[in-house]
């Protein structure tokens, strides 16, 4: 799948990143963006760091995620029009 | 934003008889299905999917000969999740699981790498995608290269989803705009697609993977075709952007060890044949780490007969609708598949089966 996760670089050493997918952690290698440093937020593909993002785009995107995975009970059903 | 893109529609030229866009990404045709995006749009704009999936198109001669690699003695086949269950001539990889081959699924490519570390046997990668992860297999094999693994290979079905879109506005077709992908976009940029707009006149937008963010780009691409229709003298088309962590020159990090690594090549698609400069091969420096090599497997094996009655080869141009298949929803299913297109999660059917009506 080509969904790549936004999550935030909790720790970085060389190319080995930690980053927090919104509770889930993971490591991750950053080889894709030499400049990334603790604190960024990050759109990582099949375990690689593919994008700097900025960090409302990030918190927007984290903000959705977590929104789809566990949706509201009221939330619109696919299929029904607004 | 949904009114006003049906409001858009129905202002279209009367002599159009509907809009037909196509995304050419499997996390497209999994969100636009996921949300419901096709209804929302009112009956002038179709929404059809492309040869986005790189599961789907993986072509049935190759699927042949990963099963055959994973029952070689002392081999360990690393994959993909979405690659497991895709039937192939001799069954599928998770048949060949069943039968004695040590078939793993890994997450992100590197673990393979990890795992050739740790062990005395033969690891094979196979690296089916698109532009999105043809870098991270390019950095695999490179590391593969400085760790002087000797036990490493990959079986490239890595594909370039530019030739295919090429070969699809070539041939007669009712195809007005692309939803152009997100992630493949973060890799190649806006450039690449530059020729969607110049040779064939059609507006192309990136666009992420949000609900809105799709309909920001369909609504862009709406807007491109009316003033098309509409203005005097007609604005030509182009490509544009709405996808923001996508930057118009792409990831140069990713691209340059790219062509390290892989050089364009000809590719057997499933639903195209072959087709010239629309996959990658690995470079001469590192074609040690070819399986197909290794392994002396022809380049080309003959491919079983196709099942006539399975659709996917149509699907996967746009042609046909997942529910036209006759064996939709009833020989094939996300639990009994008989083509890729109901197996992987971003397949055109499996996203209709999963989330239609």
């Amino acid at each position: 799948m080509c969904i790549a996760s936004p999550g935030k670089i909790m720790s970085i050493k060389g190319n080995k990143a930690l980053v927090d997918f919104g509770g889930v952690e993971r490591e991750v290698l950053a080889d894709l963006a030499p400049n990334a440093k603790k604190g960024d937020y990050v759109l990582v593909h099949a375990g690689f760091v593919m994008k700097i993002l900025e960090k409302k785009d990030a918190l927007e995107r984290l903000e959705f995620f977590k929104e789809i995975e566990n949706p509201a009970p009221k939330a619109r059903k696919p299929g029904k029009k607004r | 934003m949904a009114k006003n893109i049906a409001k858009t529609g129905k202002i279209l030229p009367k002599t159009k008889k509907n809009i037909t866009i196509m995304e050419v990404c499997g996390t497209h045709t999994n969100a636009i299905a996921r949300f419901g995006i096709k209804k929302l749009l009112g009956p002038k704009i179709r929404l059809v999917s492309g040869p986005g999936c790189p599961v789907c198109v993986t072509s049935a001669s190759d699927i042949g000969a990963i099963s055959s690699i994973s029952l070689q003695k002392n081999v360990i086949l690393c994959t993909f999740a979405d690659l497991l269950r895709v039937p192939g001539p001799q069954g599928s990889l998770e048949g060949a699981r069943a039968s004695g081959a040590d078939v793993r699924v890994v997450y992100s490519p590197y673990d393979a790498v990890e795992l050739a570390r740790t062990t005395e046997k033969t690891v094979v990668l196979c690296a089916a995608g698109f532009e999105t992860t043809a870098p991270l297999i390019a950095l695999c094999v490179k590391k593969a290269a400085e760790l002087r693994l000797k036990n490493f290979y990959i079986y490239p079905m890595l594909k370039l989803i530019t030739p295919a879109v090429d070969a699809l506005l070539k041939t007669e077709n009712n195809i007005d705009a692309f939803l152009l992908p997100g992630h493949v976009s973060l890799v190649l940029g806006t450039g690449p697609y530059g020729f969607i707009a110049r040779k064939y006149g059609k507006p192309g937008v990136v666009a992420g993977f949000e609900e809105k963010e799709i309909l920001t780009a369909i609504d862009m691409i709406l807007a491109q075709i009316l003033q098309q229709n509409t203005q005097k003298p007609p604005k030509t088309a182009k490509i544009e952007n709405a996808y923001p962590p996508v930057r118009a020159e792409g990831n140069p990090d990713a691209l340059k060890i790219m062509a390290e690594v892989f050089a364009p090549a000809a590719a057997e698609w499933r639903g195209f044949g072959v087709m010239p400069a629309s996959g990658l091969a690995l470079r001469k420096k590192y074609q040690s780490f070819d399986a197909a090599r290794k392994f002396a497997l022809p380049r080309s094996p003959r491919a079983a007969a196709a099942d006539k009655k399975c659709l996917c080869a149509r699907v996967l141009q746009g042609r046909v609708e997942p529910e036209k298949c006759g064996y939709f929803g009833k020989k094939c299913t996300p639990q009994r598949p008989q083509g890729p297109c109901m197996v992987s999660s971003e397949g055109a059917c499996h996203a209709a089966y999963s989330y239609g009506e």
